[in-house]
């Protein structure tokens, strides 16, 4: 598996900015390009924190949308997609405050959970368990797990371990401090880790 | 090393971001502890199953739509 870490001493322009700056110059296309690279990350962002298609695709038209209009005030000291998680997170916070009056959600509370903090289900997986399922019934396992987890701990995951983010760029997407998402991310993949072992641990003398 | 220790360092390990010096400390622990062995094995494969089964994927259909309508409104200057 490949490994990720952060990039030292990056001092190479990131290729964002160029289309940054042709966008700024009034060439819409370069913009086309910035949301065809970056439009199925946001969406996931949004399901992540919605749990709902409908508010997901609404979030990620909104999120390329205000980035657009407010492009003069991206800071080229940020990376562009870190600027735009920032603005699809928000715009998801908004929708599920509309949504759910009275409940606040928050990215930033730290939920004290002791579960997977401990590993309990210490049983082996069978090798390549997800092969004991259909894709279908693969992708139900995998959000059904995933939905239990607080929204920052999904998101933190979802940056970090599945969109490849680093420490950084993930504490600055989200507004978390880097001892935040560490935490974050040790206990989401302790509890997924927990709860996939529902579905892969090995089975004594039978087939699944 | 006990359990404990070894899993405050788990993502360091997984992350590759540990010393040459701590990762043989770790894997002395991980040799003498099944497990730790099975955790550390077991959350690498749940990352790798995220990570290689992507959920919310969006459908070429939907997403084309929805491009289009994100390009149509900033060709009009949103």
């Amino acid at each position: 598996m490949a490994t990720i870490q952060p990039i030292a001493g990056e001092l190479e322009p990131h290729p964002d900015v160029a289309l940054v700056e042709r966008v700024r110059g009034g060439d819409v296309s370069a913009y086309d390009t910035l949301v065809r690279k970056y439009e199925r990350q946001i969406f996931r962002i949004a399901q992540h924190i919605t749990q709902n298609r409908e508010d997901a695709e609404d979030v990620m038209q909104d999120a390329f949308l205000k980035a657009y209009e407010k492009l003069e005030q991206f800071q080229g000291n940020s990376k562009f997609y870190t600027w735009l998680v920032r603005i699809a997170v928000n715009e998801s916070l908004m929708r599920l405050r509309k949504r759910r009056t009275g409940k606040m959600v928050s990215i930033d509370e730290d939920i004290e959970t002791e579960e997977g903090s401990v590993p309990r289900d210490l049983a082996d997986w069978a090798p390549d368990p997800e092969q004991n399922y259909t894709q279908s019934e693969l992708g139900k396992i995998l959000e059904k797990t995933i939905k239990g987890l607080p929204p920052g701990f999904r998101v933190v995951f979802e940056l970090r371990d599945v969109q490849g983010l680093s420490t950084e760029d993930t504490a600055e997407a989200l507004g978390l401090s880097i001892p935040a998402v560490k935490s974050r991310l040790l206990r989401a993949r302790l509890q997924l880790r927990e709860r996939l072992s529902r579905y892969f641990r090995r089975k004594k003398g039978a087939e699944k | 090393m006990t359990c404990t220790e070894f899993l405050a360092l788990l993502d360091d390990l997984i992350d590759d971001e540990v010393s040459v010096e701590t990762r043989t400390e770790l894997q002395q622990h991980l040799h003498g502890c099944e497990h730790c062995e099975v955790t550390l094995s077991t959350t690498r494969k749940t990352i790798e199953i995220y990570r290689s089964h992507q959920i919310y994927d969006l459908p070429a259909g939907l997403r084309e739509r929805l491009h289009a309508a994100i390009m149509a409104r900033c060709k009009k200057g949103c």
